[in-house]
């Protein structure tokens, strides 16, 4: 049986390595960005953003120093057996990573905007979880900047505004958050559910890596629609201008009410960090990055 | 393209020469502030330090305390646009003259370049390469507001290379000509 403290140290592994590396598809997708762009000012960006990865990995410093808000998304098999609370493991992690890492006191109340000294509180690290057959653990965790976190956006469109009005509010999205989300960005689309569940789709779409298909060839066409679109839009890397606004758009959907249309949309910045853990052995091992 | 330094304090003439498009790098003091610094500013207090001809950073570094004090760690800038409302007061207030951040300064963009002030920056997210160029912290103000919100007073040797995203003369690299 998995044990706490094993457990609470290999989650603080995982928060390690992914303040301080990207996972290999998203150095991919800005290598190959840096070659596309003809601007100069756009290479200029991204020779600056890959130089900062080298530094960093070396150093083992936050590629960023906004560490972010952490979201875990956790996939439980119900026959594993777990003799501790798991949403306290997952805080005592991120209390214990935010002195060694070491992560920024990032986490506030909401209206006194008192900080949070071990970024942890009600709500703070966000946990999702998922049961699934067999005895399966499998954790993504996603590090949230403010700058892409507050350039997401969530509306509830009219039945009748179907894909042309999703694919509208999404590039929307796209074009008024500009440079501000640190592009190029990897676009999170929910579609359907329901209010909350479309903001977790969104959030949940940004642990696939980039390159990888959808499994839904319709989804899969609108993705790629948006991207063309988006890379159209001439905002380029940090919003200075340039063909490449985004590194790739994932979508996913769920049903919804015969009223309702709502949508989701999460921007994560070209610095996308997450990490991925699962159960082998039992112990928790670090698959990405 | 070998970066023009930048050595604060700095006059009108210093900046207005400067043209977006131009790479630039930082020498000296440079002092951070973000959303509460700005609020605080503007709402009357005077600034911990005199800013007349400084450089200001739009940045929440992350730094651990060691036995002398402090360390960087990774210090990259924050989006400039949270600051916009504020922005232009603010630069009249303190009589800066430059601000390093990312994404621009939308709508202040146009007053804060009337009233002599480029706008540098650095790409978001490269805070561990930024920090690289921090010598030292040589002192933390307003740390009531907490540690990315306080104003950090630090030494800086090539911080760069860093590009005019805004000149004094209005021209503003994050314009776009396609509009959606």
């Amino acid at each position: 049986m998995l044990d706490e403290d094993g457990f609470v140290a290999a989650v603080v592994e995982m928060i390690r390595r992914a303040e301080t590396c990207l996972p290999k598809d998203v150095v991919r997708a800005l290598k190959k960005m840096e070659k596309t762009e003809g601007s100069r000012t756009a290479k200029f960006q991204y020779s600056l953003m890959l130089k900062n990865l080298r530094v960093a990995r070396r150093r083992g410093y936050p590629i960023c120093q906004d560490t972010g808000t952490l979201t875990f998304f956790v996939r439980m098999g119900r026959k594993l057996r777990l003799d501790f609370n798991l949403y306290e493991a997952l805080r005592r992690a991120v209390s214990i990573a935010t002195t060694e890492v070491p992560l920024r006191i990032n986490v506030v109340d909401p209206i006194h905007r008192t900080p949070m000294k071990t970024n942890t509180g009600a709500g703070q690290p966000a946990v999702h979880c998922e049961m699934v057959g067999g005895e399966e653990l499998t954790i993504d965790l996603l590090v949230r900047g403010s700058g892409a976190e507050n350039c997401g956006k969530f509306s509830m469109l009219t039945p009748t505004e179907g894909l042309e009005g999703i694919e509208r509010m999404v590039l929307e999205t796209i074009a008024q958050a500009g440079g501000k989300p640190c592009p190029p960005t990897i676009v999170g689309v929910g579609i359907g559910g329901f209010m909350e569940t479309a903001c977790i789709m969104a959030k949940h779409a940004l642990t696939r890596p980039l390159g990888t298909l959808n499994p839904d060839p319709e989804l899969r066409r609108l993705e790629r629609k948006i991207e063309l679109a988006a890379n159209g839009l001439d905002i380029g890397p940090m919003g200075l201008g340039g063909a490449t606004t985004v590194l790739g758009v994932h979508i996913e959907k769920a049903a919804c009410h015969t009223a309702s249309l709502p949508v989701a949309v999460a921007l994560q910045c070209w610095a996308a960090r997450r990490a991925r853990a699962v159960l082998k052995g039992g112990s928790l091992r670090l698959v990405e990055p | 393209m070998s970066p023009i330094t930048l050595t604060p304090p700095l006059s009108e003439n210093d900046v207005r020469r400067l043209r977006a498009g131009d790479v630039v790098a930082i020498t000296g003091r440079i002092v951070t502030a973000r959303d509460r610094a700005h609020a605080r500013i503007v709402s009357g207090k005077r600034p911990p330090l005199d800013l007349e001809g400084g450089i200001v950073y739009h940045c929440g570094p992350l730094a651990k305390r060691i036995r002398e004090g402090w360390r960087i760690v990774s210090a990259g800038p924050t989006t400039s646009a949270r600051m916009e409302r504020l922005q232009a007061e603010f630069v009249r207030r303190t009589g800066i003259r430059a601000i390093v951040g990312k994404g621009g300064l939308g709508e202040a963009a146009g007053a804060v370049a009337r009233l002599g002030c480029v706008y540098l920056t650095f790409p978001g997210g490269a805070g561990a390469l930024a920090a690289e160029s921090v010598e030292r912290v040589e002192r933390v103000y307003w740390m009531d507001l907490g540690e990315p919100e306080a104003m950090w007073v630090l030494r800086v040797k090539n911080f760069g290379p860093l590009l005019v995203a805004i000149d004094t003369a209005g021209n503003n690299m994050y314009e776009r000509r396609v509009r959606c």
